[in-house]
């Protein structure tokens, strides 16, 4: 078995016009950038996206969005796009934004054989149009249905060659459930172990989700908002004691 | 009163609710401040919904994490007892009423518990985020806002104007001005600020105010 590549462009060479691929991680926290990278380099285009975020201008998927990669894209929260906006406006790109928890269940779901499910998220709002919904318990909910992909491009923290998956602090986010989801999971990784040099009760995304794995070339791991506090402060945000 | 003042007050208000063993979920703006007003003695310990139980304070400069963010993207720290997951497992913390406590901003409320603050039409749409599935499974939510907007419109409706973020889900406001609870009856005036008066909050007001004298005065 050989899941490693040597290469991104390499990994993403057969991702054809018209797929559907999903993107792993949160603003620009956890992304497989370096995927992005070989797949703008690739030219591919008529891209359907499944993302949380849309990256920001001149980074992240953002990429992918100036490259004119995207046809359409369902993500719960774009709002650091200007570009998007222009496109969507002038209907060059159908968008479609879901709860954020939906988003992360329906491809759960996707991955777990569930076809649909009830969520109270949206009850009585614009995203239940259109939608099945029903009572349990004196609470409404919305039938929302699993989504899937041709690939699923993953970052993780460090993998063996198997594709068993470790994470790091917050960068895991949507990679988990989206490695389940695809046809194809490729993963970007920022160490490669060999197998039984992880503990195989820190393994988060076991190996049989993961297809193809690709030791990134270079990781920016740009910081969208940074906030710090002064070595000295006293009472500093988010202290929670 | 200055905005900063304003913000501070809500901020300082809405910390009395918390309580030592919570699991709270704080929103961006002057919710986020509440987690500097955590009474002494009391462990709280706050969720992100990127996928993070046990947000710490802000990184010392220099020792910034790129993957160490909240849900508002800021580079944040760890606490002893931090503990990461999916988002999928994040928002079942959230949607299975793991959380004792949501609270966030709004741009509308009105007399049922409606809230609306993730879309103006015929502006860009950004999108909803974790707002809609935090309203719908947090055992309480708190709205913790300015009274009235910059221009002095009120904010607390009789009907909702905006497109909703969750529908009858909105337990108390909490503001510069005043403490209002939504109860079956309608808004109820539990506090006001003690340089208010309750007919101030009745004109900064548009829903209709349930007023049952005396009411208590905030503690600011």
């Amino acid at each position: 078995m050989n899941k490693v590549f040597q290469s991104a462009r390499e990994a993403v060479a057969d991702i054809r016009p018209g797929q559907k691929v999903m993107l792993g991680g949160f603003g620009l926290c956890g992304i497989p950038e370096n995927l992005i990278r070989a797949l703008v380099a690739s030219g591919v285009k008529g891209l359907h996206t499944i993302s949380n975020n849309m990256g920001i201008d001149g980074a992240g998927m953002g990429l992918m969005l100036e490259a004119g990669m995207i046809a359409s894209h369902v993500g719960s929260y774009v709002g650091e796009n200007k570009l998007l906006e222009t496109l969507v406006i002038e209907g060059k790109l159908d968008l479609t934004l879901m709860p954020q928890g939906t988003l992360a269940e329906c491809i759960r779901a996707g991955g777990a054989g569930i076809p649909a499910f009830f969520t109270p998220a949206g009850a009585g709002t614009i995203v239940a149009e259109g939608k099945e919904t029903r009572e349990f318990g004196g609470k409404m909910y919305i039938l929302e249905r699993a989504l899937t992909a041709d690939f699923a491009l993953v970052k993780a923290w460090k993998a063996d060659r198997l594709g068993n998956l470790v994470y790091r602090k917050s960068s895991r986010n949507f990679n988990p459930m989206m490695a389940t989801a695809a046809k194809i999971t490729i993963a970007e990784v920022e160490h490669l172990v060999e197998p039984g040099e992880i503990d195989p009760d820190h393994v988060v995304t076991p190996g049989i989700f993961v297809h193809r794995i690709v030791v990134g070339e270079y990781f920016e791991k740009r910081i969208e908002r940074r906030t710090v506090r002064p070595a000295s402060s006293g009472a500093p945000a988010g202290v929670t004691k | 009163m200055t905005d900063q003042e304003k913000r501070l007050r809500i901020a300082r208000r809405a910390a009395q609710e918390l309580r030592d063993g919570f699991y709270v979920n704080l929103g961006i703006g002057i919710p986020t401040l509440v987690a500097d007003h955590v009474p002494a003695g009391m462990e709280v310990i706050l969720q992100s919904e990127n996928g993070m139980l046990g947000v710490g304070p802000y990184p010392v400069e220099g020792t910034e994490d790129p993957d160490l963010i909240n849900a508002g993207k800021e580079t944040v720290t760890e606490i002893p007892g931090t503990a990461y997951c999916s988002s999928a497992d994040s928002f079942a913390i959230i949607r299975g009423g793991h959380i004792n406590l949501s609270i966030l901003g709004a741009m509308e409320v009105d007399e049922k518990g409606n809230l609306a603050n993730w879309m103006v039409p015929g502006k860009v749409v950004k999108g909803m985020g974790g707002a809609m599935d935090l309203v719908a499974g947090a055992r309480r939510v708190i709205v913790a806002m300015e009274h009235t907007t910059r221009k002095g419109e009120a904010k607390i409706l009789p009907r909702c104007t905006l497109p909703l973020t969750g529908c009858g889900v909105v337990d108390t406001i909490m503001t510069e001005m005043a403490v209002l609870e939504v109860t079956p009856e309608g808004l109820v005036l539990r506090e006001i600020a003690p340089d208010i008066t309750v007919e101030d909050v009745r004109k900064a007001t548009a829903a209709k105010l349930i007023v049952r004298e005396p009411v208590k005065t905030m503690t600011v």
